[in-house]
């Protein structure tokens, strides 16, 4: 791939069908850029991209000898690998093309003014050409992958996509901050529309994931710290402490049946007590107790010891210590899910926390499920009887522009599955679902919907209740109007039942922060591309799975993480990371070693190596991600990020400054 | 053979490039033996004459000092372009512009304002300027014309060699004379300074540049081990040239910058700001708000003398465009 000393450019301008060609005046463009210095050939064509397009540029690198490829087109981002890779059938250094994008920058946003809209191409153009010139060839970077995945957070989303992993025989790293896998679906009594048992459908799974030879559970631990990139990450993870030696321990139970003390339990979102050593839930993955050392007279006096004493296999070990574990992975998966939004301190006005009769969907799936407080007998906290005439109360903090605009996805049809519940388990039972929309687009959703709207002790009301109010005997009442029937409706519910909003996991922010992946401004991670790329993340080798990536119900949430397990698949498979090399480099000629680099760095890619006395900044291109940080702050232009070097945007820049 | 011609022109200076030719101590009377000077006005008395008479292009090596701030510069700066093989451009001033390039932030005119009358020892009630033709007693008077915008050398005539600072390092100025005595002058364009900047150059240990407050030099007694520019003064340092082997910061005084911008440097200020922007405030960069920014950056006391002290002729900016 050698180069010619004088710059041959060659101009290819995309009608794009009618998305340029109908604002740009395309052919004054090319008979514009015919004039612009050492363009060889200027040409245009109405889908650059296409194959016969594609072909003309790599005919006319052959026959023309051209070295430098300028393409006015769409963005850089949905086609400069496009046309690398042509350049690179021509037997052309792929590095060697600058795009023009006239359609995103220019046809697009000047629909209404053609003539400036055509300049605007001619100088986008000229820019281009004017970068091209000074364009050196570069390689790609390659390096080995790590064939070994982790999964960030253990619910259905975690569990699906670890397990698709482990199938395609690579090892995964489950981690999960809980002491049992499971997550949010492990809470749920039923699945909607089917009915299905949730615990009956996951438990299977989870009970594959322990069971798996690839797969490797870490639970009860926490991720961190992330080094590295694509490939090749370094993880830290700290295992905190069961005080249970899990080698040992049979998981019998004897140790929770005779711990003396209770507190909230944390499963079942404090309705209920566990003790202090205890199983998350019965079904728990993996089937082994965890000391809860906060709360342990143990811990606090010396004392006590009735779990030590009674264990069979003398598994209790109060000595233990939390482990870091290092593991280096080559993909990770973010499968952190989800937090509901803190209803009682953003929203009292549904006296959430005020008062007893006033819980979360989530709360009634504890009270409903057989291994909830209740023993699955629907009662309400207030007074443990069973509610006769129940408010279900729809997008509570969702689609509201004051908490959070966006819909949960699940709350419509969770809501109308807990009119089900109610009603199925205490028939005499009256249940209102006041709703904005009810959203229920899934596969069988819109039956199921139908089906509990024909229900005589089920009533929907279209309006969202301003204020829920207790009286002083503690009933509650609230008013709500109807817009379908244009009344003010006033309900004395004996207990309201909240589909709250849903929020990213508390974790993930710090996750995102480590890993410098990009979240929306709803704090959800923010996917590459919505339609093209929906399970890959700004950063390479991280896929998103599940809530982690917005709110999705769970038929969605286990289709994105096969998908995130599959592009996982795909690059532990190769086994080889590939990346785009306009990375940082040093003139080590030229640098001086003042260290301006170094600390700026967000990769960690800059190291400042020893030399005569003094120092000297070295790149490690395979961490370096390219960001230009170091380059713009380098006081002495030792350091510049190839293919954006000065001596290739400026006279960029000055075209465009200049005008013609 | 007869001895190579030297030629020692001063623009608009403070001629304390002169004054650092005597610190050559013995080596000047070697140097001047075996050279003849043709023209060097505050080394004898030479008249413009002088120069004027010897032939086009015989001249082996000039070196000019001083900016171009008037007329007079600039058709000194022609003659000797004519008489010459080889210019110099001769410290801070020829090469960037130095000191008197930060008149671009005016214009002559305001200039001689502030310096005629504006002073408080300035007696000018009728704010008379001077003039480049007065008549005086009958007779022409003639002054230089003041030109609104200061220049570097190279901005005016083509210049062979730079040798930057202020005054220039004395090894330099050896290396410049013993070439060209030798006749082995190093190609066009050679800068008379390192490659790297003066970091390289620099003893004091450096640990993480991360910058919390920018002291001016009175705020602080600095470390004499550490990094200036790490004790939060404003070291000129990782943007200038190095070369002179770092005397300021070997004596507690942060680097000024007249060496000029590296090699790759297109902007010396603009690099400072750049890698002080980047390394301000490290620690607390997310999320922190411009609130809390901007009183930080708001500690850099005379950007403009800090980042453009010696190169604002030949900076991206060159001057101020003046209010109309």
């Amino acid at each position: 791939m050698k180069v010619a000393e004088e710059p041959k450019v060659g101009v290819y301008v995309c009608h794009c069908g009618v998305n340029i060609a109908s604002v740009v005046n395309v052919k004054a463009v090319v008979e514009y850029a015919s004039t612009l210095p050492n363009v060889e050939v200027a040409k245009d064509y109405p889908f650059m991209c296409s194959d016969p397009g594609q072909n003309i540029v790599i005919e006319d690198i052959k026959s023309k000898g051209l070295n430098r490829i300028v393409v006015a087109s769409c963005s850089p981002r949905m086609h400069e690998p496009t046309f690398r890779k042509a350049l690179e059938r021509a037997g052309l250094n792929p590095y060697l093309l600058e795009m023009a994008n006239i359609r995103e920058h220019c046809s697009w946003v000047h629909e209404k003014q053609p003539q400036e809209a055509t300049e605007k191409a001619k100088d986008l153009v000229a820019a281009a050409v004017a970068k091209a010139r000074m364009l050196k060839p570069l390689e790609t970077i390659k390096m080995p992958a790590v064939k070994r995945a982790l999964v960030i957070g253990g619910g259905v989303a975690g569990i699906r996509a670890a397990l698709d992993i482990a199938n395609s025989g690579f090892e995964v790293y489950l981690v999960e901050t809980r002491p049992s896998i499971g997550g949010n679906m492990a809470r749920l009594d039923k699945t909607f529309p089917t009915l299905d048992c949730s615990q009956c459908i996951l438990t299977p799974m989870m009970v594959e994931v322990a069971q798996h030879p690839n797969i490797k559970l870490l639970t009860y631990s926490e991720v961190k710290s992330i080094d590295g990139s694509v490939g090749n990450f370094t993880v830290k993870i700290l295992k905190k402490p069961r005080y249970v030696k899990e080698d040992v321990c049979t998981g019998c139970g004897v140790c929770e049946q005779k711990c003396p003390y209770t507190v909230p339990s944390e499963f079942n979102l404090g309705l209920g007590k566990r003790k202090v050593i205890y199983f998350e839930f019965p079904q728990a993955v993996p089937l082994k107790p965890v000391l809860d050392r906060e709360n342990c007279v143990y811990f606090k006096k010396g004392t006590c010891r009735a779990c030590e004493k009674f264990c069979p296999t003398k598994a209790i070990d109060y000595t233990q210590q939390p482990q870091e574990i290092t593991v280096d992975v080559g993909a990770i998966i973010l499968a952190t899910g989800y937090g509901l939004y803190d209803v009682k301190s953003k929203m009292p006005e549904y006296r959430y926390g005020l008062s007893k009769n006033v819980i979360t969907g989530l709360e009634l799936e504890r009270l409903t499920s057989a291994t909830g407080p209740t023993k699955g007998h629907i009662l309400r906290p207030g007074d443990k009887k069973e509610p006769k005439d129940v408010a279900i109360i729809l997008c509570v903090g969702s689609r509201d522009e004051k908490h959070l605009d966006y819909c949960c996805r699940f709350g419509c049809v969770a809501g109308i599955k807990h009119a089900y519940y109610i009603v199925s388990h205490i028939p005499d039972a009256r249940v209102t679902i006041c709703y904005t929309d009810i959203r229920a687009f899934g596969k069988g959703y819109e039956d199921f919907y139908a089906r509990i709207r024909s229900l005589d002790n089920v009533q929907f009301i279209r309006g969202r209740p301003m204020e829920v109010f207790e009286d002083s005997n503690g009933s509650l009442y609230f008013d709500v109007f109807d817009q379908n029937t244009n009344r003010l409706i006033r309900l004395n519910p004996d207990l309201v039942v909240l589909e709250t909003g849903v929020v990213p996991d508390p974790s993930f922010e710090q996750i995102a922060t480590v890993l410098k992946c990009s979240r929306g401004p709803d704090g959800f991670a923010l996917e590459l591309h919505p339609k093209l790329r929906p399970t890959e993340t700004s950063v390479d080798g991280v896929f998103l799975a599940g809530v982690v990536q917005g709110p999705k119900d769970i038929p969605d949430t286990v289709a994105q993480a096969g998908a995130a397990a599959a592009s996982a698949i795909a690059l532990l498979s190769r086994g080889e990371v590939e990346s785009v090399p306009n990375v940082a480099s040093v003139n080590q000629e030229l640098c001086s070693g003042c260290g301006v680099c170094e600390p700026i760095c967000p990769y960690t890619a800059i190291v400042l190596e020893a030399r005569n006395g003094g120092r000297v900044a070295k790149v490690e291109a395979t961490k370096c991600k390219g960001c230009g940080a170091c380059a713009a702050a380098c006081p002495s232009g030792a350091m510049t990020q190839l293919g954006f070097e000065d001596k290739q945007i400026i006279p960029q820049l000055e075209v465009l400054a200049k005008g013609r | 053979m007869s001895k190579p011609k030297v030629a020692i022109v001063l623009g608009s200076t403070c001629a304390g490039c002169d004054y650092s030719l005597l610190d050559l101590g013995p080596t000047v009377a070697d140097v001047l033996a075996s050279v003849e000077i043709v023209y060097w006005p505050t080394g004898a008395d030479f008249k413009l004459s002088d120069l004027e008479s010897v032939p086009d292009g015989s001249v082996a090596l000039t070196l000019y000092e001083g900016a171009i701030t008037n007329s007079d510069n600039e058709e000194l700066a022609k003659l000797v372009r004519r008489k010459s093989k080889a210019v110099v451009a001769y410290g801070s001033c020829a090469c960037f512009g130095g000191i008197p390039g930060l008149a671009n932030v005016s214009t002559a005119k305001d200039i001689m304002k502030t310096a005629y009358v504006e002073t408080w020892s300035s007696d000018n009630k009728e704010g008379q300027l001077p003039q480049p033709l007065s008549k005086v007693n009958g007779k022409h008077l003639e002054l230089p014309v003041t030109y609104d915008t200061i220049r570097a050398l190279d901005q005016v005539i083509p210049v062979e060699y730079y040798m930057p600072g202020c005054p220039p390092p004395l090894s330099y100025i050896e290396q410049a004379l013993v070439a060209a005595l030798s006749g082995k002058l190093p190609p066009p364009g050679y800068v008379f300074a390192s490659e790297r900047s003066l970091c390289d150059e620099c003893k004091r240990t450096k640990e993480k540049k991360n910058l919390t407050a920018i002291k001016r030099f009175h705020e602080i007694i600095p470390d004499s081990q550490r990094c200036l520019l790490e004790q939060g003064i404003l070291c000129m340092g990782p943007a200038t040239r190095g070369g002179c082997k770092a005397p300021c910061v070997d004596n507690n005084i942060p680097c000024r910058g007249c060496m000029g911008p590296t090699p790759e440097a297109l902007d010396q200020g603009a690099k400072m700001l750049s890698a002080l922007a980047s390394i301000l405030a490290l620690d607390m960069e997310s999320g922190v708000s411009e609130d809390r920014l901007i009183p930080l950056i708001q500690q850099v006391k005379d950007p403009l003398g800090t980042f453009y002290r010696f190169g604002l002729p030949k900076s991206m900016f060159r001057r101020v465009i003046p209010r109309r």
